[in-house]
């Protein structure tokens, strides 16, 4: 038989295989996304129903004073609203988060893991993908809400844009570091009740934390200390045109330890070897 | 057919020149001394062999064998407990990206996303190699036409049979031009016609494209007699050599008898 071997390659991987990595992943997401029309909707709805339902309900209950970054009177579903957002890159981080056990136990992110690019760089890529795919929902809500009379200074959905992606990136990072434990799926459900419930309503999500020290000083300080409160307020100032320069050192800050934490945790074979005992193939 | 003692792998790994120079005498695939344990199960007890480029090597052992577990270890999956693995001289563990590049990978579970089209699942693996768009893309078509999937170039992964996963899986395997391809259960629930064809065509890449092969299997119809064959049961590795010399050493005159002889042997010497 005759023998024509072709080339084979080995290359030194520069900036650009990188960049070229980075879109690849970012371009997967988005179009998974797209797929998957039932999760923009419900990725909408969620948000929607607190704004509509709750926040038209509670409006004449919970009367908000002058505070930072407003300088006059609002309304309260204004008031939720950076809350409301959080919430979308919460629930966002935490279901890429799910998708990535649920690729690990399907066997798609073994496609990703034998990239020759280093592991921290494709798990980087993943947050920052799924934090993309987060601004698409938040600013679906926000051009929703504006027709609630939401409607922030034109320059704010600029300047909530890097807000929400340092925001978008710690949530997506702490999600990671869940699912970086999680065995198996099911397990993922619980730990959701666990960690996105008690995220959100001890913050500032929902109401004021000087109304929180009134009521509980004990809660306060726990809202204090919880990142998605600072998550929250990073936006809600940004959202005005304004830095909230404690909120934004807490943000960068967990960011940094949450995803440092996610890459070294991260165990690819704990899927695999879950199934191994089981009797099959192993 | 090879020139790999591969009792010693280790050894032509170390003292081989760079692969690019002699890529002839540095085995393909070389695993030295592998142990891997589950807890306090044992899954791989020092597993040695070697695979040489442009040979198929069988990678032979009943389900609970290790084969997946080896698989893991040699695609930087799990991290290694004990032993070496290179590839092309390129230690998995010191130089994963050099060895992860001369790699191409089919997973025993479908790995391939069925929501998005053929192409677009293998843009998506160029990229993921660094691969630039353009380029990606015509290497798409060109392994798409290779496995005759051109008029399903569009088709989403979802609507295709089998035995076209499968093969768009290998054809994906493939497109960043590796040197190696491990393939852990390729024809697992295909029937005997996609069979014959996907083990037709990784046949073809070893005669013409000198792509060194490990093919994990439990079905000895799959292996023929100039393959390079590695027994391994329990976790060991009770046999490695050719077919023939193999039939030849256990007397047997097929290799379900000779696989049968070697691990009754075991099991009984490990039971007493």
């Amino acid at each position: 038989m005759s023998t024509t071997f072709v080339t084979h390659e080995r290359r030194k991987l520069g900036f650009g295989n990188y960049v070229t990595c980075l879109n690849g992943i970012l371009w997967r997401e988005a179009l998974r996304f797209l797929h998957q029309r039932e999760r923009f909707i419900s990725a909408l709805v969620r948000p929607l129903v607190w704004l509509f339902i709750f926040a038209a309900g509670f409006r004449q209950v919970l009367g908000i004073s002058i505070i930072p970054p407003y300088e006059t009177y609002i309304l309260y579903e204004v008031y939720i609203a950076p809350g409301l957002i959080a919430m979308i890159q919460l629930f966002n981080g935490m279901q890429s988060s799910l998708s990535m056990v649920y690729d690990r136990e399907m066997g798609n992110m073994r496609t990703l893991l034998v990239s020759p690019l280093p592991r921290w760089f494709l798990l980087v890529c993943k947050l920052l993908a799924g934090t993309v795919v987060s601004l698409l929902q938040v600013y679906a809500f926000l051009l929703i809400a504006w027709f609630w009379d939401i409607a922030p200074p034109l320059i704010g959905y600029l300047t909530v844009l890097p807000a929400l992606i340092l925001s978008g990136l710690m949530l997506g990072s702490l999600g990671m570091l869940i699912s970086s434990r999680i065995k198996q799926l099911e397990n993922f459900a619980g730990v959701m009740n666990f960690v996105i419930f008690p995220m959100f309503f001890a913050s500032s999500a929902l109401y004021p934390l000087w109304r929180v020290q009134e009521g509980s000083p004990m809660l306060y300080y726990l809202c204090l200390f919880n990142p998605f409160t600072h998550a929250v307020e990073l936006i809600r100032f940004a959202l005005y045109d304004k830095v909230n320069w404690v909120s934004l050192a807490v943000v960068a800050g967990c960011t940094a330890v949450f995803m440092i934490g996610a890459v070294i945790a991260y165990d690819p074979g704990r899927g695999l070897a879950r199934r191994a005992p089981a009797g099959g193939e192993t | 057919m090879t020139t790999i003692d591969s009792s010693r792998p280790d050894q032509i790994a170390r003292d081989a020149p760079e692969p690019f120079d002699a890529p002839a005498i540095t085995p393909a695939l070389s695993v030295a001394g592998i142990s891997h344990c589950y807890g306090r199960r044992q899954a791989l007890s020092d597993v040695s062999f070697g695979v040489a480029p442009a040979s198929f090597t069988a990678l032979l052992g009943l389900n609970g064998a290790g084969k997946s577990t080896l698989i893991a270890l040699i695609t930087r999956l799990f991290g290694i407990q004990a032993g070496r693995i290179s590839v092309f001289g390129h230690d998995i563990s010191d130089r994963p990206s050099d060895a992860l590049q001369l790699l191409g990978v089919v997973f025993q579970p479908r790995t391939l996303d069925l929501d998005l089209s053929v192409m677009q699942n293998l843009l998506y693996h160029a990229a993921l190699q660094g691969i630039a768009r353009r380029e990606a893309r015509l290497r798409g078509e060109e392994v798409i036409a290779r496995i005759g999937l051109a008029d399903r170039v569009n088709s989403r992964v979802r609507d295709l049979s089998g035995g076209q996963m499968r093969r768009l899986e290998i054809a994906r395997a493939l497109l960043h031009r590796p040197r190696l391809l491990l393939l852990d259960e390729a024809t697992v629930g295909l029937d005997v016609q996609a069979r014959a064809d996907i083990l037709a065509h990784v046949r073809m890449l070893v005669a013409e494209q000198g792509i060194g092969v490990l093919w994990a299997t439990h079905l000895f119809d799959e292996i023929i007699a100039s393959d390079d064959l590695v027994v391994l049961h329990g976790g060991h590795v009770l046999a490695r050599g050719s077919v023939t010399q193999i039939l030849r050493e256990t007397s047997a005159s097929n290799l379900d008898m000779a696989f049968r002889s070697m691990t009754e042997a075991a099991d009984r010497g490990r039971s007493s």
